[in-house]
């Protein structure tokens, strides 16, 4: 009897954790979706994720994590640049050419975008369209951080159960 | 069945295929070597292109493709994709997140095999076997080019020696001695340096490439040829042919830079086709001159196959292509040789109205097609199975050390096996053969679409006898010329089936020849013996030359019907 009921109970908060489970798995997935459904996120992001097995159980948290390290080294490149005065359009031209392929490792569309904007402006050599977009690219590029970090401390909570899917 | 024809050592291949990733981006290094573990790729990774060159040159057999982001700060992705195809001629993929027409032109132009945009998908990695591929296919045609080469120089070689010696035929022995150390003095260098035995090609290392700029600049670049380059060089291994691909790649260089500096030079592309050819009919006489005094018993193999002979030369001249020219060369030959055969015991005119017909007939487009196999592979094989030919002649016993000691690809390998058999039991036919041989030599464009092919006849080397027939069909169109020109081209025409032999299905027709021979139940002349010895002798020298070149065999072909056919061979010796 007293096994019995011990037992009863220990299936129940076996059951709750599950539901549990679920539920921010739950979460964890239309967060994801949303990025994707606000454009921060492309395919790419995907890719990494079918990159993610045994071996490396936490892939996706590494590469954002190295491109987040990697990446405000060309950042504070371009931000010097741009304070130079006549503005070395070529030399940002290149810095902004590495850094929007860096951005494209991780599939940060949005960050994307603003660095392909930011090197139209230079080639028209219009000094204030690229601080202007430098500003926006900054911008997305910390939003994105920031989503991004949420979202692998859900998913690490979650569980390691998380597959990927496809946004629509 | 790719991997069958692949010259790769593994099996699997694309599996472990060694790829070198150049990227300064950590970020994309990473993504980009968890793809390629995933294809099952050996990976190395580099944030800096002198970093990967340094390991290029460290490791010169080390890396099988290399795929290089094109903008790194250390050096431009072009430039090292300039020192990666001048140095170690390894394909590479170049990747970037651009694709502005421009640039990918830029790529291709410096010599980039493919141009990945990023972000770059597992699909698209997975996939870059092919170039691996590919290019070990283009160097299997180059090769063969330049194994017709290097077997007409060997060939020289070989007669210089014969003059010496007088004919090849009467002193058989002594001139064979002779060749022989000769021989081996390259021999062992070929056999000592890892690289070009793996390779089947020569890795120009830095100093190597240094020496060669040198002796160009100080030849002067108008004047510079390929001989004159590899006499300055001073390098006893080098052979010409190596020098003349070299060249022809350095004048691709400069004329590309060239153009980027707004110039255009005109003269570099011109050039190196010339050299070629011209060499080639230089040799091609000489060898006539030399050899015709042997070939006077044989008579009327000599006719048939002369006649044949001063078209090959001719069109030679025409063409700057040496494949073009050693194939048409080739087909003609294989016609005469069968005729020649027929013809030894009728005669010349015999030959033509008689054998030729009925073989005609059986040629039909298969047979074509299990040569084009063999090219492929070819171009260290080919050498290879002339050693085998060579100690055939000697003693049979020898063959099984041959063997170990080549890695042969499995046409190879039965194609050597043939010989063998063919040899032992036919003494003397072998002088045919070596015409056939040559002219055999040449569908090498159509190789590709016959690798699959060539399996199955490699499976069944009783087809590949039946086939010997249908190669014939080059005959037909010969034999009008072959009667015309008798007198003029015996010689000639000697000579140019050994040039030709470098081609493994040379062999392989040679050998069906042979078997044909058996078959038919042809006579041989005592003349024609001799010849055969010359022709064993010639074949041995350009093996020598190119063992280095014999490139890794794949195994599984080795082992099936190549050894049971060995076995009889020993024991028909």
């Amino acid at each position: 009897m007293h096994s019995n009921s011990f037992h009863c109970s220990l299936s129940l908060s076996l059951y709750s954790s599950t539901m549990d489970r679920a539920h921010s798995r739950r979460h964890v997935a239309s967060m994801k979706q949303s990025l994707f459904d606000q454009g921060y996120l492309d395919e790419q992001f995907i890719q990494l994720e079918e990159l993610q097995d045994e071996a490396n159980p936490n892939f996706v948290e590494e590469i954002v994590t190295l491109y987040y390290r990697d990446s405000s080294r060309l950042i504070s490149n371009l931000e010097n640049t741009l304070e130079r005065k006549p503005l070395d359009f070529n030399k940002l031209d290149t810095i902004m050419h590495q850094f929007k392929g860096s951005s494209s490792s991780i599939g940060a569309k949005k960050v994307k975008a603003e660095c392909t904007l930011f090197r139209e402006y230079c080639s028209a050599g219009n000094a204030e369209g690229c601080r202007r977009s430098f500003q926006q690219m900054k911008k997305e590029y910390a939003a994105l951080r920031k989503k991004l970090e949420t979202y692998f401390h859900l998913a690490r909570q979650a569980g390691p159960l998380e597959t990927a899917f496809r946004p629509k | 069945m790719d991997n069958g024809c692949f010259s790769s050592p593994r099996r699997d291949f694309p599996a472990g295929l060694r790829v070198l990733v150049v990227d300064d981006d950590p970020t994309w290094l990473k993504i980009l070597e968890k793809m390629l573990k995933k294809c099952n790729y050996e990976v190395t990774t580099c944030c800096l292109a002198r970093h990967a060159l340094n390991l290029l040159r460290e490791r010169k057999d080390g890396y099988d493709i290399v795929i290089s982001d094109v903008n790194m700060p250390d050096m431009d992705g072009f430039k090292l994709l300039e020192h990666v195809g001048l140095e170690m001629d390894l394909p590479v993929i170049m990747m970037s997140v651009d694709g502005e027409t421009s640039r990918v032109m830029k790529g291709v132009q410096h010599g980039a095999c493919d141009y990945l945009l990023k972000p770059i998908r597992m699909k698209e990695l997975r996939n870059i076997w092919q170039h691996v591929f590919r290019k070990r296919i283009h160097e299997a045609r180059e090769f063969e080019s330049f194994e017709s080469f290097e077997s007409i120089h060997l060939m020289r070689n070989g007669s210089e020696l014969s003059d010496d010696g007088n004919l090849f035929a009467v002193e058989d022995v002594t001139s064979t001695k002779k060749r022989k150390d000769a021989d081996n003095k390259h021999d062992d260098k070929d056999c000592l340096d890892p690289s070009s035995t793996k390779k089947a090609r020569v890795v120009w290392s830095v100093d190597l490439h240094q020496k060669f700029v040198k002796a160009v600049n100080q030849i002067g670049f108008d004047k510079v040829g390929p001989k004159k380059i590899l006499d300055l060089m001073n390098v006893p291994w080098l052979t010409r042919e190596n020098v003349a691909s070299h060249l022809q790649k350095y004048r691709l260089y400069l004329s590309r830079i060239q153009k980027e500096n707004g110039h255009r030079s005109s003269s570099s592309g011109m050039k190196h086709s010339d050299f070629p050819s011209k060499d080639l009919e230089s040799f091609g006489f000489q060898n006539s001159v030399n050899k015709q005094q042997n070939d006077v018993p044989i008579d009327s193999y000599n006719f048939s196959d002369g006649s044949l002979q001063p078209k090959n030369v001719e069109t030679k001249s025409h063409e700057g292509e040496l494949k073009k020219i050693v194939s048409q060369s080739t087909v003609a030959e294989k016609g005469r040789a069968l005729t020649g055969n027929i013809a030894d015991t009728n005669m010349e005119e015999s030959s033509r109205i008689g054998l030729n017909q009925p073989f005609v007939p059986l040629e039909s487009e298969a047979n074509h097609a299990v040569f084009d196999c063999n090219m492929p592979l070819q171009y260290s094989w080919s050498e290879v199975p002339h050693m085998q030919l060579k100690e055939d002649h000697k003693s049979l016993v020898n063959l099984g050390d041959n063997f170990s000691q080549l890695p042969l690809h499995g046409k190879q390998h039965h194609i050597r096996v043939d010989q063998s058999q063919s040899v032992a039991s036919i003494s003397s036919t072998p002088s045919i053969t070596d015409e056939e041989v040559a002219a055999c030599a040449e569908p090498k464009p159509l190789f590709a679409d016959y690798k699959n092919d060539y399996a199955s006849s490699v499976s069944s080397i009783g087809n590949a006898v039946v086939d010997t027939f249908p190669i014939q069909s080059g005959s037909l169109v010969m034999n009008d010329q072959s009667s015309e020109s008798i007198s003029t081209s015996n010689s000639v025409l000697k000579t140019q089936g050994y040039n030709n032999l470098s081609g493994i299905s040379d062999l392989e027709i040679y050998q069906r020849n042979l078997l044909l021979d058996e078959d038919l139940h042809l006579y041989w002349l005592q003349g024609e013996s001799y010849n055969m010895n010359f022709g064993l002798q010639n074949i041995g020298i350009s093996e020598y030359y190119d063992l280095g070149l014999v490139t890794e065999a794949p195994t599984h072909l080795y082992d099936s019907a190549d050894y049971s056919v060995i076995d009889q061979g020993l024991f028909i010796a």
